[in-house]
């Protein structure tokens, strides 16, 4: 079943289908050439837009809105018709002008907030408006058409590859820009353009089309995606306010991703996750240099590394091993309190109330930066000229832990041990008659995740250069229970899109911060709403959602041959 | 010699309802024993306790010599037994392979691959739908495909939960033939019926239960001419 707004009659489509077209296409181009004129009086405000034929910043983003109005335009019903005729140009356009229409009323608001009132719009901001009207208007009236099969859509091999680079491509430069923007409205301005964008290609199945050539060309696109990552800090030129907040963007990634096992994998509910980060990064700490490390030993990074992480999967398995055997509700409670207890037990070890360990609320200050080898990573190193300070080098070590982690989990996923996860979520009765050891698949991937958690931890540790209880709170657990189900349970790219959001947003809309927590779950419930299955969905978890949906399962079908091709 | 499977004085209780209450019977090599009985007799209830879903209240149960009450179900089934349960209980979401797969779960050799092609020769719709989501199947294919999976486990013993549940008068000819091949392909079979005709064309030994204890034992000729068979059970008067 999909949901869907309320559209017209197919009566009301097909009486006015020679004149929608035309509009469409004709506010794209409005649209595309609106970007080359001025759109305000005031040159001060979202860069320069006052100047003719020298588009910036938002005029480029709609110029880019408008030229894809105008492909799909061309393709419906033009001389581009042989390129797309697996594409639902139709649904594309009506979805791009949603977006392009909210994208260019935010403009306007922009430019009359910023610059006191719509009197400061140019004649540039007022043609896009009418363009995107216009768009809106006629695509609602295009109606679709027959489709080619998707998966018999090839187009070269190299061009596929290609297209694979182009995108990530377009990644790494939109993820930069985005960074870049230290005005608020430019950052959400830029979002609303990608959603704008990502709407339209999502509807008329590009994305869909991608997911094909992304599954024949696994290994190209894990290496760029990796490449993209690598290169991501070369873009910074040394300044570190961006490469911090990647670098909390990887941690926590790193740490939803083997959440992700836990609970996309396996499907247990873990609400306490966070303290498996946490024993990790207390491990990493007392071993540590700090002069307030309660640990006398000290031995070598890596060492401490593999401690934290047995460590966590210790805690694991004693909080595992007598919940998993009951129903899923229980884990849930049982994980909720061991969080807390967890926090709690960092505030009081401080001597008083208990063993030395862990200075109380005060937590361990001071670790000072790791040191593996002769190499510091508080120094700030050149390559090729490029300045790659402390955060870059924590930014890399992290990409490595990510690598790491994704390896496992797709190693997983793919075995013969994931295969039993599927059925356990599937039948678990039905499981133990075929001969799967349930409990201990669960407890695998329960003390699995953890170990992975406590990897992460010990890492972040030297990053913050402190630990303390507060940081360990409950709400952090929810925020990576919200990033695997916000970008998709069971996946890799979509739990790095939900962990990249959850933690991007706070960090650049500073002034929201207040609402944050309504603004989160507004976005939950209108997830849940919508697309249960998160952003990106794995196909076995849209057939848990969609049951009844015939064309999915035959679309699971398609997939499932190319796997075996 | 000694029978393949021997259950004594077997009892098992939920909560404090006895739903078997003390039955005896065993399963020769090379066999097909049928238990038939009407709905909630028990017939249920005595394979999830041997396969080792349920855990009996008194009595024992010998496979190959060895007692397997306390075992768990995942070691049972690597034993060679192996449990078709009741309503099929596929995995709807998986695929055809992979459901077939799962039947291999217990397994670690390199011969899953040949027995896959071997439960797609048994059943050729397999074969040509190895990569549908299983939930998609009718009823009889599902049913085809629980036999296959249950097969992948190269069980010694079969037990099979009501194959012929809610399948046409045709699709259940099929599947009791299979039954007929498997046997001759060397499986020993129990099987649990209440459609007791057909299972007791095919078996050569049965048991009627009613209401958690054996009344009646027999060769499946034998049952199938008993008058007290014929009306109970066949709708004979």
């Amino acid at each position: 079943m999909r949901y869907a707004l309320p559209t017209l009659s197919d009566e009301t489509r097909a009486k006015h289908a020679a004149k929608g077209w035309p509009l469409a296409l004709l506010g794209s181009a409005l649209l595309l050439v609106s970007g080359l004129l001025s759109w305000s009086y005031d040159d001060r405000i979202l860069g320069d837009i006052s100047i003719r034929f020298w588009p910036v910043g938002v005029q480029i983003m709609a110029m880019v809105l408008g030229a894809l109005g105008v492909a799909f335009a061309l393709m419906d019903r033009g001389p581009l018709r042989r390129v797309g005729n697996w594409l639902d140009v139709a649904l594309g356009l009506r979805a791009l002008s949603t977006g392009v229409l909210v994208f260019v009323a935010l403009v306007l608001a922009a430019i009359a907030t910023e610059a006191g009132g719509l009197v400061n719009v140019n004649e540039g901001g007022w043609i896009a408006l009418v363009g995107a009207l216009l768009m809106f208007v006629g695509s609602r009236f295009v109606p679709q058409r027959e489709l080619g099969q998707m998966h018999s859509a090839r187009i070269p091999g190299w061009a596929e590859i290609l297209v694979i680079a182009l995108s990530m491509a377009a990644v790494l430069f939109l993820a930069a820009y985005l960074l870049n923007q230290d005005d608020a409205w430019l950052f959400v301005l830029g979002l609303a353009f990608i959603i704008a964008l990502s709407m339209g290609l999502a509807r008329s199945g590009f994305f869909t089309w991608f997911g094909h050539v992304a599954q024949r060309h696994k290994h190209v696109l894990t290496l760029a995606a990796f490449a993209v990552a690598f290169l991501f800090p070369f873009t910074q030129n040394g300044s570190d306010a961006n490469m911090s907040i990647a670098t909390q963007v990887l941690i926590f990634a790193a740490t939803a991703i083997g959440l992700n096992i836990v609970v996309g994998l396996a499907g247990l509910l873990d609400l306490g996750y966070i303290a498996f980060l946490g024993s990790g990064a207390y491990i990493g700490a007392m071993m540590s240099n700090s002069a307030f490390a309660t640990i006398g030993w000290k031995p070598p990074f890596l060492v401490t590394m593999l401690i934290g992480a047995i460590v966590a999967s210790i805690f694991g398995l004693i909080i595992g091993s007598p919940t998993l055997r009951v129903s899923g509700d229980y884990l849930a409670i049982v994980t909720l309190a061991f969080g807390e207890i967890f926090r709690l037990a960092m505030f009081n070890l401080d001597g008083n109330n208990g063993p030395k360990l862990t200075n109380g609320p005060n937590g361990i200050p001071g670790i000072p930066d790791l040191q593996i080898g002769s190499f510091n990573f508080g120094d700030t190193h050149n390559v090729f000229g490029i300045p790659l300070g402390r955060f870059s080098n924590y930014y890399f070590i992290l990409l490595l832990l990510i690598g790491f982690i994704i390896l496992v989990f797709t190693r997983l996923n793919n075995s013969r041990i994931g295969r039993g996860w599927v059925a356990i979520r599937e039948d678990e009765r039905a499981a133990e008659a075929m001969g799967v050891n349930v409990f201990g698949l669960k407890l695998l991937a329960f003390a699995g995740g953890a170990f992975l958690a406590g990897l992460a931890g010990t890492i972040k540790a030297h990053q913050d250069s402190a630990v303390s209880p507060d940081q360990y709170l409950f709400l952090e657990s929810a925020f990576l229970l919200a990033a695997v189900v916000l970008g998709g349970m069971g996946t890799i790219a979509g739990v790095l899109i939900g962990a990249t959001i959850l933690k991007l947003m706070p960090e650049k809309l500073r002034f929201f911060s207040e609402y944050r927590l309504l603004l989160f779950g507004l976005l939950l419930v209108l997830m849940m709403r919508f697309r249960p299955e998160g952003l990106v969905a794995s196909r076995r978890r849209q057939l848990e959602f969609h049951d009844e949906d015939e064309s999915l399962a035959e679309e699971v079908e398609d997939w499932h041959l190319e796997d075996v091709r | 010699m000694s029978p393949m499977l021997e259950v004594r004085d077997l009892e098992v209780a939920y909560g404090k309802i006895t739903a078997v209450k003390g039955i005896s019977f065993s399963v020769d090599e090379g066999q097909v024993v049928t238990l038939i009985g009407t709905n909630g007799a028990g017939k249920t209830t005595t394979l999830r306790t041997i396969s080792g879903l349920l855990r009996p209240a008194a009595g024992s149960i010998t496979f190959q010599g060895k007692r397997i009450d306390e075992v768990p179900a995942h070691d049972i089934v690597t034993l060679g037994l192996a449990h078709s349960p009741e309503g099929r209980r596929i995995f709807p979401r998986m695929t055809v392979e992979e459901n077939l797969l799962l039947g291999a779960f217990a397994r670690n050799d390199k011969e899953i691959r040949t027995d896959l092609q071997a439960a797609y020769d048994l059943f050729p719709i397999l074969g040509e739908r190895s990569q549908q989501p299983a939930g998609t199947f009718s009823g009889g294919e599902q049913q085809m495909l629980a036999m296959g999976r249950a097969m992948m486990s190269r069980p010694k013993l079969l037990m099979l939960d009501e194959p012929s549940m809610g399948l046409s008068p045709l699709m259940m000819k099929r599947i009791m033939s299979t039954v007929d091949t498997l046997r001759s392909q060397g499986t020993t079979i129990l099987l649990v019926e209440q459609n007791a005709q057909a299972a007791l064309k095919l078996a050569d030994k049965g048991y009627v239960l009613e209401v958690g204890k054996i009344v009646l034992e027999g060769t499946g000729k034998e049952l199938l001419t008993s008058d007290d068979v014929r009306k109970a059970y066949l709708g004979e008067d």
